[in-house]
C-alpha cells in the first residue's frame, strides 16, 4: 500500500464478464494489442483476426471494427484528436484509418517484413513504424506521397518497439540497443542493453526511458546520460515480446510477465509492490490509463480493465473480448 | 410549262398538273413532315436551312462536326514536315459540292498569279482575312506581309527585262523637251481637276542647260483612266461606308483614298501595299464613328486642305518629277555648286555628284610573310616525354615528328614548344605517368604503330639506320609470336585448371612487361599480404613478369605443393596480375592515393562514419550494471527536413545534403572474396570439420572493425581498459548471459554440412547479412579441401588480430563465442537454429498435420522476441518435459511449437480440433 495520489496497487479481479465456453484457446492477440486513446475513454485492440477493434472503456462495448489488414494486426495507435487510427500488421503494411467511417485512408507499403510497432507523432502528421526488417519508416500523412519521408535503418535487427515524444523517437531493437533519435539536436543516442529489447517507453516527465528486455529485466535509464536509474526484476520475460509501462504519474513500473501476472514495482525503491494475477497464460500486453489509475491487460484474447480498489464500487471493471470475426 | 394543244389550245398551263382524282380512291395520306426529306445527288439527306440564308445547311448542322462529335485532325508528327507550313486552306473545309460548278468555290481554269493581271485571288484573300483575324496579333498577318515574296506578274517581268524600271512609263525614251511637252499635254487633257492618281509636271524642266543633248528620259508613267461607270447615287468621289471593307481583303481592299497625303498617293501609285496603314478589321470610312476599341480617330472627319488641289493650271507637281532617278533631292540641293565642281573636275557622270565629305581611305595590310618551310597542313602529334617511354617508342616518335622536339626550341618561339619543353623551361616537376595515349597501348600495338609509321618517316626524313630500339622491338614481336605458339601447346595441358588460363597468362605477361610497368617502381598492391609466403611467391611472379619471363608463373610457384594447389595458385596469380595490371595504375597515378590505406581488407562500402564502440566493453559494462558512458554512443544524425517540419522543429543541420548518419566509403569485401579462388586467408584460416569456427582475421564485420578502433581507444584510457579486461574475463569465463542467449556454441551432434546449409539459409533470410556470413559461406565450401599448410599462418594472424580476445583466456572457443555474440546482428533466438539443426529437423515429426513451410518458419525464428503464446496451457504442459540443462533448446522448441500451434489456429475451420489435438500430443 502506497500513500499519495496513486492507489492502484490492489487491483480487483474482473468479475462482471466471464469467459465464454467456446472460446478458442488458439486465438492469440498480437503483442501490443492494446492502447488507450489519448483521452483514455476508448481502447483499441488488435488481433490475429486481421482486424482492429475500438471499444468503449467505460461500457465495455464494441464500437467499431476496422478490417482491411491481410494478416494479424500487430500494433495500433490513435491520433491525438481521435479522428485517425494507424495500425500495422504482419502483411508488411501500415494502414491509416478514419475512425468514424472505418475506411482505410491510406495503406502504406514499403517495409520488407512484418511491422512490429506503429506510432503517430504528436500532431498525427507523421506515422512512424518499426519493422522486423530493421528499419523505422516515417510516413507523411499530410502530403499525397506514399513514400516514407525518411528511413531510419540504423538498427541492426528488427525494431520491436517504438515511442514518439515531442521531438524524440525512441526505438528498441532486437539487436539489444535502445536508440533515441533527437530531432531537435540532430543526434542519435544508442544505449546498449545486450539483450533484445521488447518494449521501450518514455516516462511522463520525459527524463527517463523504460526498457524491458528478454533478460527478464526492466530498466529505467536516464535519458540524457544513459545511466541506469533502476532495475526491476522478478518477472519472467524470456521469449515473448511483452510490454512494460509506467504509471500515469511515473510512480510505478509495470510489466507483463510470462507467468500470467502483471508485476508492479515502485519506481524509486525498485521493490516489487504487486504481483497482479491476470490469468494462467502469458500476459501479452498492458497499457496504463493516461490520467486515471486504470490498467489494461490482454491475455488469451481477453482484454481486462483493472481499476484501483477504492473505485471498485463503480462499474469500472470491464472485460472486453476480441474474438475472431 | 407544257401546253396541251389538243384540249385547251388557248390556255397556257404553268407548272405540273395534279394527277386527276379518282372517285373511289381513298384520299392519299399526306406525307408527314418528317418524311419530307430532301436528298442531294448522292442520296444524303439535306436539311433546309433558315429563311434568311436559304438553301441547305452545310456540314452537320452547319458545323464541322459529325454525329459522333467533332473529330480533330489526327496527329501528324511535325518531325518530317517541319518545313511545310500548316496553313489550312479554305478548301480543306469545303465539301465537294462547294467545289462544284454551283458551289461557293468552283474549280475552274484560271490564270495563275504569275500571269494574272491586277485581279486578286478572291478565295485566298478571304482566307487571309480570316487568318489575320485569328492571328496572334489580330488583324495583321504581320510576318506574312513582311516576308511576302516579291511577286510580280509576268508582264512586269518582261518589262523589266526590256529595261523598264518601276515608276517609269512605258514607251520609247524621249528627249527632255519632248518629255516636258508630253507632260504638258497630259495636264491639259485632264483639265483643272487633278486626275486620279495622275501625274503632273515636274518643276524643273527649264534648267536643262546642264544636260547633255544625247540624254534621253523614260516617258512618264501614265495611269490608265478608269472607265468604271458610276452606278451609285453618291456624289463624285464619295466612297461612303464600305461594308466589304469590314473584312480586309474584300473588294474594298484595293480602295485608294484620293484625299490622303502625297506619300500615300505615290505609294499607291507604285502599287505598294498599304495594308500596314490600314485599320484593323471593322467598318471604316468617312463619317463613321470610332469604336471603343480603336484608338486612332484622325480620319473620322475628313479634313480637306487646299494644298491638295492644284491652284494653277499645269502647275507644279509635288515631287521632283524625275522618275527613275535615284538621287534627285541631292541633285537639286547641290545644283549650284555643281557647275563649279564640274568645271574643276571636268565631266561628271550623269546623276552623280561630288561627295561633300571625303571618304576615309582604307589602310590595307599586306598578308603575312609565310616562312619558307611552312606547310599548310597541320596534324597533332602526341607529346611524349622521352624519359618516360621506352627508347624504342621515343625513337619512333622522334622520327615521325622529324626531330621537331630537338630543333624547335632553338629557332621557334614559345608557340612551337610542346608541353614537356615548356615544363622544363618553367622548372616544373614532371607529371607522373604517361603523358600520351601512346603509353597506354600494349607493346604489340605500339610495335604495329611504329611499324606503320616507319615507312612514312623514312620517306620524310630520308634513309636512316635502324635503331637498336627497333631491333629490340622486332625481337620482342617475334618473341610474342613464338610465345603464342607455345601458349597453344601449353593450353592443352593446363586447360583443366582454367579454360582461359593461358590467354590470361599471356595477357598478364604482355601487360607487365610493358615499359610503363617497368617504369613503375613501387608496387603498392599486395593481394596476399595475409600469407607472406604466398605474397612472396606472387612478388616473384610479378618480377619475372616484368622481365618478360614466359615461365614466370611456373617458376614462382612452390614446387612442394600439390598439383591441385599449384593449379589454384596459378589461377589466382594470373587473375591478380590482370586485375591490378600496371596500365590501369599508370592512369590512376594521376590521382592521389587515399589517405587511409585500407590495405588488403579495404572495405569500400558505404559505412556510417561513426562506428560504435567496442561491444565487448559494453557487454562487460552491462554485466557490471554500469550503464551510462560505457554503454552509450552518440552519433550525429540528420533528420529529413520534412520530418523536422512535421515535428515543428527547426532543422538541426540546415543545408546538409543528406539524411541519416554520415557515411563514408569503405570496402566491405576485398576483390578476392569474389574470386573463385579458395586459398584466400579466409579459407585457409578456418579449420575444417568442427562446427566451431574460431574467429579469423578475414571474418570481420562492422563490429570487428570497430573493435580494433576500440582497442586503440582502450590503450588511451588505461584505467578503464584494465578494469574492463578483468570484467571481460569474468563475463566470458562465467558468461551466463552470453551463453544462454546465444545457446551453446558447440554441439557435437552437428555435422558441418548441415551447419553450412543452415547458415546459407539464414543468410538468405537475413536482411543485412554480416560479413562473417559471407565469409563463412564462401570459405566453408573449401574447408575440407584446403590444405593444412596454411593453418600455421592463420594462427599467427589470429594471434595478431585477436590479441584482446584471446586475453579472455579460454582459447578460440570463447573468442568465437564473443564473436558470434557481437557480430551476429540476429537475435539470440535466431542464432539457435544455426547451431541446432537437429532441432530444425526434428520438428516436422511433431503432431502437426502439415509442417509449415520451412523458410517461413525460419523467418519467423529469425527476428526478435516472439509473439506471446495463445494460451498458457501449452507452455505449462511443455515446460516440464524438457530437461533443465537444455534451457535454450527447450525455449527454442517451445517457441517453435507454439508457433505451429498458432499457425493451426489461423485455420479457422478446424481450429478447435487442432487445439485439442495439440494439447495432449505435447
Amino acid at each position: 500500500r502506497v500513500s499519495g495520489v496513486f492507489h492502484p496497487l490492489i487491483f480487483s479481479r474482473p468479475t462482471s464478464f466471464s469467459l465464454p465456453v467456446s472460446f478458442s484457446p488458439t486465438l492469440s492477440l498480437s503483442p501490443p494489442p492494446l492502447s488507450f486513446s489519448a483521452d483514455g475513454n476508448y481502447l483499441l485492440s488488435c488481433g490475429s483476426d486481421k482486424s482492429l477493434k475500438l471499444w468503449s472503456v467505460s461500457r465495455g462495448t464494441l464500437l467499431k471494427t476496422y478490417s482491411g489488414h491481410g494478416y494479424e494486426v500487430l500494433d495500433a495507435d490513435g491520433s491525438y484528436d481521435n479522428s485517425q487510427l494507424c495500425s500495422c500488421s504482419s502483411d508488411k503494411t501500415v494502414i491509416l484509418w478514419d475512425v468514424a467511417t472505418g475506411q482505410v485512408t491510406r495503406k502504406l507499403r514499403g517495409h520488407a517484413g512484418k511491422v512490429n510497432c506503429v506510432q503517430f507523432n504528436e500532431e498525427a502528421t507523421v506515422i512512424l513504424s518499426g519493422s522486423i526488417d530493421g528499419t523505422v519508416r516515417c510516413w507523411d500523412t499530410r502530403s499525397r506521397k506514399f513514400d516514407p519521408i525518411q528511413i531510419l535503418d540504423e538498427a541492426q535487427d528488427g525494431v520491436s518497439s517504438l515511442k514518439v515524444s515531442e521531438h524524440e523517437l525512441l526505438t528498441g531493437s532486437v539487436d539489444g540497443r535502445v536508440r533515441r533519435y533527437d530531432l531537435r539536436m540532430g543526434q542519435l543516442h544508442v544505449d546498449f542493453i545486450n539483450s533484445p529489447i521488447t518494449c521501450v517507453c518514455f516516462s511522463a516527465d520525459g527524463q527517463c526511458t523504460l526498457t524491458s528486455s528478454l533478460d527478464s529485466t526492466v530498466r529505467l535509464l536516464d535519458k540524457s546520460t544513459g545511466e541506469m536509474l533502476g532495475e526491476y526484476t522478478g518477472h519472467k520475460m524470456k521469449g515473448y515480446k511483452l510490454d512494460c509501462c509506467l504509471s500515469s504519474k511515473d510512480t510505478h513500473v509495470l510489466s507483463c510477465s510470462e507467468d500470467g501476472h502483471v508485476y508492479c514495482w515502485d519506481l524509486v525503491e525498485g521493490s516489487l509492490m504487486l504481483k497482479l494475477p491476470v490469468g494462467k497464460a502469458v500476459v501479452q500486453s498492458l497499457s496504463f490509463h493516461p490520467s486515471e489509475t486504470r490498467l489494461l491487460t490482454a491475455m488469451e484474447g481477453r482484454v481486462q480493465v483493472w481499476g484501483a480498489e477504492p473505485e471498485e464500487t463503480e462499474e469500472d471493471v470491464v472485460v472486453v473480448q476480441q474474438e475472431k470475426a | 410549262m407544257a401546253s396541251d394543244s389538243d384540249s385547251d389550245g388557248d390556255f397556257v398551263t404553268f407548272g405540273t398538273p395534279l394527277e386527276p382524282l379518282e372517285e373511289d380512291e381513298p384520299l392519299r395520306k399526306p406525307v408527314p413532315l418528317h418524311e419530307q426529306t430532301v436528298k442531294d445527288e448522292k442520296g444524303r439527306y439535306q436539311r433546309f436551312h433558315g429563311a434568311f440564308t436559304g438553301g441547305f445547311s452545310a456540314g452537320y448542322f452547319n458545323t464541322v462536326g459529325t454525329k459522333e462529335g467533332w473529330t480533330p485532325a489526327t496527329f501528324v508528327s511535325s518531325r518530317q514536315q517541319k518545313a511545310g507550313r500548316q496553313n489550312a486552306r479554305p478548301e480543306d473545309f469545303m465539301d465537294e459540292e462547294d467545289l462544284g460548278d454551283h458551289g461557293i468555290a468552283p474549280r475552274q481554269i484560271t490564270t495563275t498569279a504569275d500571269f494574272a493581271s491586277g485581279r486578286k485571288d478572291v478565295i485566298r484573300d478571304k482566307a487571309r482575312a480570316i487568318t489575320s483575324l485569328s492571328a496572334p496579333i489580330p488583324g495583321d498577318t504581320v510576318l506574312e506581309d513582311l516576308v511576302a515574296p516579291a511577286r510580280s506578274s509576268m508582264g512586269v517581268e518582261l518589262l523589266r527585262k526590256m529595261g523598264w524600271k518601276d515608276g517609269q512609263g512605258v514607251g520609247p525614251r524621249v528627249k527632255r523637251r519632248l518629255c516636258k511637252q508630253r507632260a504638258d499635254s497630259a495636264t491639259r487633257a485632264f483639265g483643272s481637276a487633278s486626275p486620279p492618281n495622275g501625274s503632273s509636271e515636274s518643276q524643273d524642266e527649264e534648267d536643262g542647260e546642264f544636260l547633255p543633248e544625247n540624254l534621253t528620259f523614260a516617258p512618264k508613267d501614265v495611269t490608265p483612266i478608269d472607265f468604271t461607270p458610276k452606278v451609285d447615287l453618291h456624289g463624285l468621289g464619295y466612297r461612303g461606308l464600305n461594308p466589304l471593307a469590314a473584312l480586309r481583303g474584300g473588294p474594298g481592299a484595293g480602295h485608294i483614298n484620293l484625299f490622303t497625303m502625297d506619300s500615300d498617293r505615290t505609294n499607291s501609285l507604285f502599287g505598294e501595299d498599304r495594308k500596314g496603314q490600314r485599320r484593323r478589321g471593322g467598318v471604316a470610312g468617312q463619317g463613321f464613328g470610332v469604336g471603343a476599341m480603336e484608338d486612332d480617330d484622325e480620319d473620322i472627319y475628313h479634313r480637306d486642305i487646299m494644298s491638295n488641289y492644284d491652284t494653277v493650271l499645269g502647275g507644279e507637281e509635288p515631287g521632283d518629277g524625275l522618275y527613275g532617278w535615284t538621287a534627285p533631292q541631292q541633285y537639286n540641293r547641290t545644283k549650284k555648286d555643281h557647275s563649279k565642281d564640274a568645271a574643276y573636275l571636268g565631266k561628271i557622270l550623269e546623276g552623280f555628284t561630288l561627295a561633300s565629305d571625303k571618304l576615309e581611305t582604307k589602310t590595307i595590310f599586306p598578308p603575312p610573310n609565310l616562312p619558307r618551310d611552312f606547310r599548310p597542313v597541320h596534324y597533332f602529334r602526341p607529346v611524349v616525354d622521352l624519359s618516360s617511354v621506352s627508347p624504342m617508342v621515343a625513337q619512333a616518335l622522334q622520327t615521325s615528328r622529324g626531330h621537331m622536339a630537338q630543333e624547335a626550341p632553338s629557332k621557334g618561339g614559345r608557340h612551337q614548344l610542346d608541353s614537356a619543353q615548356r615544363r622544363e623551361l618553367l622548372g616544373e616537376a614532371t607529371l607522373q605517368g604517361p603523358s600520351s595515349v601512346f603509353d597506354l597501348l600494349k607493346v604489340e600495338d605500339r610495335e604495329r604503330l611504329s611499324g606503320l609509321r616507319r615507312p612514312s618517316s623514312d620517306t620524310s626524313s630520308g634513309p636512316r639506320q635502324p635503331t637498336p630500339g627497333e631491333a629490340r622491338a622486332a625481337v620482342v614481336a617475334a618473341g610474342v609470336a613464338a610465345a603464342a605458339a607455345r601458349a597453344s601447346a601449353q593450353k592443352a595441358l593446363s586447360s583443366r585448371f582454367a579454360p582461359h588460363a593461358e590467354q590470361q597468362q599471356q595477357e598478364a605477361l604482355s601487360v607487365w612487361s610493358g615499359p610503363t610497368a617497368q617504369a613503375q617502381t613501387g608496387q603498392t598492391f599486395k593481394p596476399f599480404e595475409r600469407t607472406p609466403h604466398k605474397q612472396a611467391r606472387y612478388d616473384l611472379y610479378i618480377d619475372q613478369l616484368k622481365q618478360g619471363d614466359r615461365d614466370a608463373l611456373e617458376l614462382s610457384l612452390d614446387p612442394t605443393m600439390t598439383e591441385w594447389e599449384r593449379g589454384r595458385e596459378r589461377d589466382e596469380f594470373v587473375r591478380a596480375a590482370l586485375l591490378y595490371k600496371p596500365s590501369s595504375s599508370s592512369l590512376s597515378c594521376r590521382f592521389t592515393r587515399g589517405k587511409q590505406d585500407d590495405g588488403v581488407e579495404a572495405d569500400t562500402v558505404e559505412v556510417t562514419r561513426d562506428q560504435e564502440n567496442d561491444v565487448d566493453d559494453k557487454q562487460a559494462a552491462v554485466k557490471m550494471k554500469m550503464f551510462g558512458k560505457l554503454t552509450r554512443d552518440t552519433f550525429e544524425w540528420h533528420p529529413d527536413n520534412l520530418l523536422c517540419k512535421r515535428f515543428n522543429i527547426p532543422d538541426p543541420y540546415p543545408g546538409s545534403g543528406f539524411v541519416g548518419m554520415p557515411k563514408v566509403k569503405r570496402d566491405k569485401f576485398s576483390v578476392f572474396n569474389f574470386l573463385t579462388v579458395s586459398e584466400s586467408p579466409t579459407a585457409s584460416a578456418s579449420p575444417a570439420p568442427q562446427g566451431v569456427k574460431p574467429s579469423e582475421p578475414g571474418k570481420r564485420s562492422r563490429w570487428d572493425v570497430s573493435g580494433q578502433a576500440g582497442d586503440k581507444e582502450r590503450k588511451e584510457k588505461d584505467p578503464v581498459s584494465e578494469f574492463l579486461s578483468v570484467a571481460r574475463i569474468e563475463a566470458s569465463g562465467s558468461g551466463p548471459e552470453a551463453s544462454t542467449t546465444d545457446g551453446p556454441t558447440t554441439d557435437p551432434t552437428v555435422e558441418p554440412d548441415t551447419e553450412q546449409k543452415d547458415e546459407e539459409e539464414e543468410e538468405e533470410e537475413e536482411s543485412r547479412p554480416s560479413m562473417d556470413l559471407f565469409k563463412a559461406i564462401f570459405a566453408s565450401s573449401s574447408d575440407e579441401k584446403s590444405s593444412s599448410s596454411s593453418e600455421g599462418e592463420s594462427e599467427e594472424e589470429e594471434e595478431k588480430e585477436e590479441g584482446v580476445r584471446s586475453r579472455a583466456g579460454t582459447g578460440p572457443q570463447i573468442s568465437n563465442q564473443l564473436n558470434v555474440n557481437t557480430t551476429q546482428p540476429a537475435p539470440p533466438v535466431s542464432a539457435i537454429p544455426s547451431q541446432h539443426p537437429d532441432v530444425v529437423f526434428k520438428t516436422p515429426s511433431g503432431p502437426a498435420a502439415a509442417p509449415p513451410p520451412r523458410d517461413q518458419e525460419m523467418e519467423e525464428e529469425e527476428f526478435g522476441p516472439r509473439l506471446p503464446p495463445p494460451s498458457s496451457t501449452l507452455t505449462a504442459e511443455r515446460r516440464p518435459s524438457l530437461t533443465p540443462s537444455a534451457k535454450d533448446d527447450k525455449h527454442k522448441k517451445k517457441c517453435k511449437e507454439k508457433h505451429k500451434a498458432k499457425k493451426h489456429g489461423k485455420n479457422k475451420k478446424d481450429k478447435k480440433v487442432r487445439g485439442k489435438q495439440l494439447n495432449p500430443g505435447e
